[in-house]
């Protein structure tokens, strides 16, 4: 008896097993049908594309690896001459900075805002707080400014021009600033709730707040980090508008995100490319996706129910 | 491919000095701040730690913020005041209104249907075996950023001319169910929906994940009871679970429309704000980067800002209860 009420979680007095498990395979086709799709497409022949539905190709297969070599080493057309192969080396050379920076510096603030206890802690904690929901279009226009042009007040310039606006360091930054609001709420959600005694055993033998942190705090938020990062990974590898205002178009720093959504608008981008082109951008996240997903998952709890 | 490796490896070496050299500089600090004691030690401490994400803060979000404010009384270039001019403007241009109707429907229609499917989903997962397999089949659109998952359903609303193949799946399946598909993206209002059925599959799995974990955390004891006490189905779900997962409900219903305020990528990607879908944050990077107005763009801005504020003050409310709580 008593096991039979511990099996007792709500959906199971709401639906019926057997009219459950019909609906969610029944809405779990529906949502995996449409990325099937692409990934069929993006091995057929462009004639192929444009005169047979894709299911019905999957009857009578004839795939071709053609659409992936053209789109990453270049197929010549004016879109694509020397294909996404920079864009991806791009991707990675600005996620992995835009990642590791922010997680360093808010793990660093979190420790100072959890457990050096100061005069008005609380009030910052709770200004960062609300910094994260303001819209990153509030501070595009100025950020690019102070970039490319320095900060003035009236007519004295009282910061100078960074000049990294169309650098890799441009993007990481922006970036960077954009990540800390979220990320210092999340590992300070982890790091106050790692136990008191251990800092107090730690401080009492004479280690400093910087021994502390590196010898306690970071070994014992692992957890947490990892699943911070993979977040900010997935944000900055899936990310267009900071794209888009701070790296030129060009193969020098746009990532593959942007090439992709500009591969859409442009005259005589094939559906080869499209869709060969948005498998090749959507396969790291997905890689990563259900490599870690339970870091993943563990990060979302973390920042919604407490 | 000696001209592709002599452009591409300089990235790779600009990359990983750059984490060099922020790890070396990071230890330097640490090691000749954690040498100070006395009085100094703490407020020393204090400075290393706080100093990096609250300058970057100040300078990334906060001061840029209140330019933006400043910027959107301005003229386009920002360099003379020009009153509420960018405002009136938004009041009167027609093209505003039609952004601002479909702004709205945004953020009523895909927070509400998200949330909603996302709790069914929750219920029924919590019901079935192997409930893991579909939850990470369901997750995984999370993963894709909005441009791919655009360009996935451009296949899907893919539109031939009636007498020719249908090569997208809506096409084919209302062709299949005997009526004629039409040019989706260019049928208004329902290109808007089309777009809208975009974002939330890819967000539909944040909800579903995090209101599953609330509805295993009702405990098994109260549920028993009450069915003991007569309660199933849609009673037992009104009376016990979903006053239970309330919370947790908002939550999801709050990030769907701050989300969905800010959408850009998909409108972008797939209309480009015309035939009717343009929305606040897509007008807003047109204004700014594209016709140069950074008075209007910023206003925009402002709206997107003053929008979200209702939420910013409940999160910290709830934020502060809880902080009491504990």
């Amino acid at each position: 008896m008593s096991k039979k009420i511990a099996e007792h979680t709500p959906g199971r007095k709401i639906f019926s097993s057997k009219i459950a498990t019909v609906i969610v395979w029944m809405i779990t086709i529906i949502w995996t049908v449409p990325t099937l799709g692409l990934l069929v497409t993006s091995f057929k022949t462009d004639t192929k594309i444009l005169n047979e539905a894709w299911w019905n190709s999957l009857l009578n297969p004839d795939f071709t690896f053609e659409n992936y070599k053209g789109v990453f080493l270049g197929d010549g057309s004016a879109s694509l001459s020397t294909g996404v192969l920079p864009y991806f080396i791009n991707s990675i050379v600005i996620t992995l900075p835009a990642t590791i920076f922010p997680i360093v510096i808010a793990t660093m603030a979190a420790y100072a805002l959890a457990w050096i206890r100061f005069r008005g802690s609380d009030l910052l904690f709770f200004s960062i707080f609300a910094l994260q929901i303001v819209p990153l279009q509030m501070a595009l226009v100025p950020l690019l400014l102070l970039f490319t042009g320095g900060a003035h007040i009236g007519s004295v310039q009282v910061f100078p021009a960074l000049g990294i606006a169309g650098d890799f360091a441009g993007i990481w930054l922006p970036h960077t600033m954009f990540a800390l609001p979220l990320a210092i709420y999340l590992l300070h959600n982890f790091i106050s709730g790692l136990p008191r005694d251990l800092m107090e055993a730690a401080y009492v033998d004479g280690a400093s707040h910087f021994t502390i942190f590196r010898r306690i705090i970071l070994p014992l938020s692992i957890p947490g980090i990892a699943s911070i990062a993979i977040f900010q990974f997935l944000w900055v590898w899936n990310d267009l508008l900071v794209a888009l205002t701070f790296a030129s178009g060009t193969e020098e720093v746009a990532p593959l995100n942007s090439k992709l959504a500009s591969l859409v608008g442009q005259y005589g981008s094939g559906y080869t490319q499209l869709s060969a082109g948005a498998f090749i951008t959507i396969a790291v996240p997905l890689i990563v996706f259900f490599s870690l997903q339970r870091y993943f998952v563990r990060g979302l709890l973390a920042g919604s129910v407490k | 491919m000696s001209e592709f490796l002599s452009a591409n490896i300089p990235k790779f070496t600009s990359v990983l000095s750059a984490i060099a050299v922020f790890f070396i500089v990071l230890g330097v600090i640490f090691a000749i701040a954690g040498r100070a004691n006395g009085k100094k030690a703490r407020p020393i401490a204090l400075t290393i730690f706080l100093g990096p994400a609250l300058v970057l803060l100040l300078a990334g979000v906060v001061i840029p913020g209140v330019r933006t404010i400043l910027f959107s009384f301005m003229n386009p270039d920002s360099n003379k005041f020009i009153g509420l001019g960018n405002y009136q403007w938004m009041l009167e241009d027609p093209n505003v209104k039609t952004i601002m109707i479909n702004t709205i429907l945004w953020i009523m229609v895909v927070p509400l249907f998200t949330a909603a499917l996302a709790l069914l989903l929750a219920i029924m997962l919590d019901r079935i075996k192997h409930e893991s397999i579909p939850k990470a089949l369901l997750f995984m659109p999370m993963a894709i950023s909005f441009v791919g998952a655009s360009i996935i359903f451009k296949f899907v609303y893919e539109y031939n001319e009636p007498d020719q193949v249908q090569i997208g799946l809506l096409s084919a399946v209302i062709k299949f169910l005997g009526f004629i598909p039409s040019d989706w993206m260019l049928s208004k209002p329902l290109n808007t929906f089309l777009l809208m059925i975009i974002y939330v599959w890819t967000q539909m799995g944040f909800g579903m994940v995090i209101l599953s974990a609330a509805i295993k955390g009702v405990p098994s004891d109260i549920v028993e009871a009450s069915s003991l006490d007569g309660a199933h189905g849609w009673r037992l779900f009104r009376n016990i679970t979903f006053p239970m997962v309330k919370g947790t409900f908002i939550v999801v219903l709050a990030t769907g429309v701050v989300g969905a305020l800010k959408v850009f990528d998909i409108v972008r990607t797939m209309t480009g704000g015309n035939f009717g879908t343009n929305v606040l944050a897509n007008e807003m990077y047109s204004q700014t980067f594209v016709q140069f107005d950074q008075g209007k763009g910023s206003a925009l801005a402002v709206i997107l800002f003053l929008l979200v504020t209702p939420i910013l003050i409940y999160n910290i409310k709830s934020l502060r209860r809880e902080r009491a709580h504990n």
